[in-house]
């Protein structure tokens, strides 16, 4: 059954969610030059909010989906009106936001994890199982076996991104976007009200990482408070692989990190599936600190 | 010295510190200088659990497997932490802010996971030494070693501390604490003045390395069990916390606030079962709030001045990336 065909699918869902929550690191670090590290909590509490509305409010699961993804989105745009729009006007420099968004992901995380006590009696909750899997497709010519919500998984995954590169590339929201990014004050000479785009940029994060964060839930079933851990430092890879916010970097990164990890499985065991990943982080950094797609850091900032 | 200490637990039990309080309090306020070495240079560098781990299995294993005192295991933990520090910090202080913390981060859960396989690992690589199938244990993976005698002494860790003290203010003295300075406020000025960058930034990371080791001596010494969950990214940012709630501005910041730190859940109990929301909130409210963290005059009155509406001091005009007054 685990024949390498087998492992290819498993690594294109993976790398589905890898990408999704690293688009959403890139984004705002495209658009504020600021790494955002509450955006693994952001992920969490998509898994979270899904997992609250199938299982409290007895929601089916694409609203489930939907609430995760708003749900997600606003505690981004809370996140940007407390931590780091205080420190913004006061011009701190970048480590003090880094820090502020350390604080929020603690805090969100322990919030998170008193309310799983409080909702489910301890730090753990499931999707109801015969909610999410159908019997898997199986193709016996390639033999492969293809949970259909991993299909929908990847599926939704491919337009969430082409969506954003839409809203990015061709949208006049879009163009007031790329023109902050490149610099903050002629942007807001030209008229652009910057710090709603912020607010923009942050609700988009702020969705893809819920999304993200959903579909993990939904794929390994169960959620804690603490899934948000096993995919932050993922994404930063992904991100740094793929050029610090660059959104096409964001994606390619995301998949080759789920395909390495699918491979260092194969070769090597699951131990050391995340050492192979960081392994790969520090040399990315050492090497070409830009990324595959980026362009070098003079030029950015 | 005992009959001093025990005055003061005495002193300090009504507020809830008992002795074992007290030590971790100790053990914290070196980490706290620990990160303070490298964010006083400009560095964000968040390797400290990781070498603290290193120090922590080091020493244990010296005093366990090798029957080695307590100052020995120091040593050895030191000395360590330090090595490695070496090779990861000559390519990595390249780097900075952002990257330079993601690197750091990077090394953490590498760190943490070589200690989770490192069995594994050695037992692989004798059976194919040997030809034979070897089990391998030193360091038990994800269970810890257990059992370690509690060594560490309250005196042993005021001594250290008030060694580091004196060494910190002969530090701020000398042309290396200058050098620090020089490059915290502009590296490029500093270099153009004659300072060598690389050589001080690894030089103060190395020490920060060795710092943390023996923070991890004395740590595994007493909480007699080391587990590599125990210095996962939380501990990172606890250790951050420390420096943070603090302020890097003097020496004396981060000791405060690893005392304080560790102090205040053990004597607001409530706090006890809210401990990571308080964590949080410590690095949000002060990065926010009161930048220059507890230690530091200027933080103050500026958030004095925040609530009595005095006016401000005329803003910077050439302040760099301000939005708000754009808006």
């Amino acid at each position: 059954m685990d024949t390498l065909l087998q492992q290819v699918v498993n690594a294109i869902s993976l790398g589905a969610i890898y990408s999704l929550f690293a688009l959403g690191y890139s984004l705002v670090f495209s658009i504020l030059g600021v790494l955002n590290l509450a955006h693994s909590a952001i992920f969490m509490s998509g898994a979270f909010f899904g997992v609250l509305a199938v299982n409290q409010l007895g929601t089916p699961l694409w609203l489930a989906f939907i609430l995760a993804m708003v749900g997600a989105g606003l505690l981004s745009v809370t996140l940007e009106f407390v931590a780091f729009r205080p420190l913004r006007r006061r011009n701190a420099p970048r480590i003090a936001q880094l820090i502020s968004s350390i604080g929020a992901a603690i805090l969100i995380v322990n919030i998170g994890q008193l309310i799983f006590l409080q909702q489910f009696g301890r730090t753990e909750a499931y999707f109801p199982r015969e909610l999410v899997s159908l019997d898997p497709i199986i193709i016996e010519s390639l033999s492969i076996r293809i949970a259909p919500i991993r299909m929908i998984i990847v599926v939704v995954s491919l337009l969430l991104t082409i969506l954003m590169q839409y809203l990015v590339g061709r949208t006049q929201i879009g163009q007031h976007m790329r023109a902050v990014a490149f610099n903050q004050q002629t942007a807001a000479l030209l008229g652009i009200n910057v710090s709603r785009i912020f607010v923009f940029a942050f609700f988009l994060a702020g969705v893809f990482g819920g999304a993200a964060g959903m579909f993990y839930g939904v794929v390994f079933l169960n959620v804690t408070p603490f899934i948000g851990e096993d995919v932050a430092l993922i994404g930063l890879t992904a991100i740094v692989l793929g050029g610090m916010g660059s959104i096409q970097g964001a994606v390619l990164g995301g998949y080759l990190v789920a395909g390495l990890q699918v491979i260092s499985v194969v070769l090597g065991g699951s131990s050391y599936r995340n050492a192979v990943v960081f392994l790969l982080l520090f040399a990315i950094l050492l090497v070409r600190p830009q990324g595959l797609l980026g362009q070098s850091e003079s030029t950015r900032a | 010295m005992d009959a001093l200490i025990n005055g003061l637990i005495e002193i300090l039990k009504p507020i809830g510190i008992t002795e074992p309080v007290f030590q971790f309090m100790l053990v914290n306020a070196i980490l706290g200088v620990s990160i303070y070495l490298t964010l006083y240079c400009g560095l964000f560098s968040l390797a400290n659990a990781g070498f603290m781990a290193i120090g922590a299995y080091v020493g244990v294993i010296l005093t366990q497997s090798f029957d080695l005192p307590l100052f020995g295991a120091l040593l050895g933990g030191m000395i360590a932490a330090g090595l490695i520090a070496i090779p990861i910090g000559i390519p990595t202080l390249r780097l900075r802010d952002i990257y330079l913390a993601i690197a750091t981060i990077g090394f953490g859960e590498i760190v943490r996971i070589m200690i989770l396989n490192f069995d594994d690992f050695v037992g692989s690589i004798l059976t194919l030494v040997q030809g034979e199938r070897v089990r391998f244990t030193l360091i038990e993976g994800a269970r810890g070693i257990k059992g370690i005698p509690k060594l560490t002494e309250s005196w042993h860790l005021i001594l250290f501390l008030l060694i580091l003290m004196f060494f910190l203010t002969r530090l701020h003295h000398s042309r290396l604490g200058r050098a620090m300075t020089a490059i915290r406020q502009d590296e490029i000025a500093a270099a153009s003045m004659g300072i060598n960058v690389v050589y001080v930034k690894n030089v103060v990371f190395i020490m920060s390395a060795i710092l943390a080791g023996a923070a991890g001596v004395f740590s595994g010494h007493l909480t007699r069990i080391v587990t590599p969950q125990a210095f996962g990214f939380d501990k990172t940012v606890d250790i951050l916390a420390f420096a943070v709630l603090g302020g890097t501005s003097t020496w004396f910041g981060p000791i405060v606030g690893g005392l304080v730190l560790t102090a205040l859940p053990e004597s607001l109990r409530f706090l006890k079962e809210y401990r990571g929301v308080f964590t949080g909130l410590v690095l949000l409210v002060v990065i926010v709030y009161l930048p220059g963290g507890l230690i530091n005059t200027t933080s103050w009155s500026k958030f004095i001045r925040r609530f009595t509406n005095r006016p401000e001091s005329p803003p910077d005009e050439n302040s760099g990336h301000s939005t708000t007054r754009a808006n």
